[in-house]
């Protein structure tokens, strides 16, 4: 399964492969890192049908996760990917607004990922 | 002293019957010589001078009745009149002195009262002007004390607005800091497997992932560290102790901290931002929480004009605000540009004075730009620069001695 992180912190990316170490060596999830959302988008012009998931964090300069999250559902529809919203202040309001775009489900900050480990394996 | 001039022209008339009449001239002329000469060679005369001289003609007039007598007898006892009108004359010149003298006298004394009374008008007068330069002295101090704590309550709404960006800015790299020692004790529980399998090779490289980590965690911990005491500096009174400083470094943290203290605010906004770096710059002598302070406040008055922008815009607009160093010559320079709503032309010349402010009362100060200004151009000896267009944006360009 194929998850593209957007996070402008670019130390989520050694954090991410470290965290599912083992998973990666099993071959049970591939990660893929964009630095914004800009980012993200023209990773997914190329290769849309092979992501599965996004994580995307709601705080970042330029296009917000948010924004994103809107383009995503907007632009690819044909499968829909699933997307994660994640952001540093977890609060109502950038919960509504993720969950009326479409997004899949809301992680707070710090990430706990022992519990993303268990929702990412019930989509295994 | 007039007594005196009697007690002579009492002893001239004296002399004048009682000795004959050649000599009564000359022994009443020397008299009076006598007495000119002691008054006006004694300084205790000095004010009646003008009294004794009178007398002059007087004796002079004597020493040439004598002296015509003497040698020209026929003479004198033809013209004898004459003689006496001189004396006569001689007399009329002594009163007529003596009356003119006492007008001057009453006149001087006049003036002296005169004087003493300007001076004692002079003196209340002086009394009165000291106190009030000490009444406005005070004024001057209170005046000063109510700036610095307007200058330190401008810091600290500065700083409340900053807290949320502060927040979230130390929430970063302490999340991190969590996280990275949360997998490093994961992956040394995964080493320790590996070395019980005998997968050497595997242990290694986990051992590397364990060392990268640890250097992760020590970069984000001074991260939050150093924005910990750039908020302590910040909210610190100024300690006016210029420093060799980055201002690169100094540039972006004061960026970041504006847009997310704003952010935290109003989570819909959003910007993007540029910055243009120049690389190997010098290091500037600053005070760095004060040039901070001008970045922050310039940072935020960029935000909240592409955030009015927007509102009026709608969402084809997209903010951007953008900080660029370079080095010229002897000097750095630091701008800050963004692509918000600008300064019209009529309120241009107004921005850099205290209190102006285009914000809704309760939301900006005044102050901002006007204190920025002191601090760059007063402390600093540097220059700012504006350049607006209304409608297009501003730019703010500072710059500042190396």
């Amino acid at each position: 399964m194929k998850i593209l992180v957007v996070d402008d912190e670019a130390d989520v990316q050694p954090l991410f492969l470290q965290r599912f170490r083992r998973e990666i060596r099993e071959h049970e999830f591939e990660f893929d890192f964009a630095l914004s959302g800009e980012d993200a988008l023209n990773y997914l012009h190329d290769k849309h049908s092979e992501v599965v998931l996004i994580l995307s964090d709601i705080n970042m300069p330029g296009m917000s996760g948010l924004e994103l999250l809107s383009r995503i559902r907007h632009e690819y529809d044909m499968p829909p990917p699933m997307v994660m919203m994640i952001t540093a202040y977890g609060d109502e309001e950038n919960h509504r607004q993720a969950m009326e775009r479409g997004a899949n489900d809301f992680l707070t900050k710090p990430l706990d990922f022992n519990l993303l480990k268990e929702k990412l394996k019930t989509l295994t | 002293m007039s007594t005196a001039i009697w007690v002579i022209i009492v002893g001239y008339f004296a002399t004048k019957f009682t000795l004959e009449d050649s000599f009564q001239h000359l022994i009443g002329s020397a008299l009076l010589f006598g007495l000119i000469y002691y008054g006006t060679k004694e300084q205790d005369f000095g004010p009646q001078r003008s009294y004794l001289l009178a007398n002059a003609p007087l004796a002079v007039v004597g020493l040439i009745n004598f002296l015509f007598q003497l040698f020209f007898e026929g003479f004198y006892d033809k013209y004898e009149q004459f003689f006496n009108y001189a004396t006569l004359i001689a007399f009329a010149w002594i009163f007529g002195k003596w009356a003119s003298s006492k007008k001057q006298e009453d006149e001087l004394r006049i003036s002296t009262e005169r004087r003493a009374e300007l001076e004692a008008l002079v003196q209340e007068r002086t009394v009165e002007l000291q106190k009030q330069k000490d009444e406005l002295q005070e004024t001057v101090q209170e005046l000063k004390t109510t700036q610095a704590q307007l200058i330190q309550s401008e810091k600290m709404a500065s700083l409340g607005e900053l807290t949320a960006g502060i927040a979230h800015e130390i929430q970063n790299p302490l999340n991190f800091v969590n996280n990275f020692s949360e997998v490093t004790a994961e992956l040394i529980e995964e080493m320790e497997e590996e070395l019980n399998k005998g997968d050497k090779e595997e242990a290694i490289a986990i051992a590397a992932d364990i060392k990268q980590n640890l250097e992760k965690i020590m970069h984000h911990g001074k991260r939050a560290d150093g924005i910990v005491k750039g908020m302590l500096q910040h909210s610190r009174a100024s300690s006016n102790v210029k420093e060799p400083t980055d201002i690169n470094k100094l540039a972006d943290e004061y960026l970041r901290l504006a847009y997310h203290g704003l952010r935290a605010k109003d989570k819909s906004f959003n910007a993007e931002l540029i910055t243009h770096f120049a690389e190997g710059l010098p290091q500037a002598n600053l005070v760095p929480q004060d040039v901070g302070r001008v970045l922050l406040n310039l940072f935020n008055n960029a935000f909240y004009a592409v955030k009015e922008k927007q509102k009026t815009t709608g969402t084809e607009f997209k903010p951007k605000v953008e900080v660029a160093t370079v080095s010229k010559g002897k000097s750095l320079e630091i701008t800050v540009k963004d692509n918000g709503t600008g300064i019209p032309d009529e309120i241009k010349e107004k921005i850099l004075q205290p209190f102006f402010t285009t914000k809704p009362t309760g939301e900006g100060t005044g102050l901002g730009l006007s204190l920025s200004y002191d601090i760059v151009v007063k402390a600093h000896s540097g220059k700012i620069d504006i350049k607006s267009k209304q409608g297009e944006g501003s730019e703010f360009k500072i710059s500042l001695p190396v």
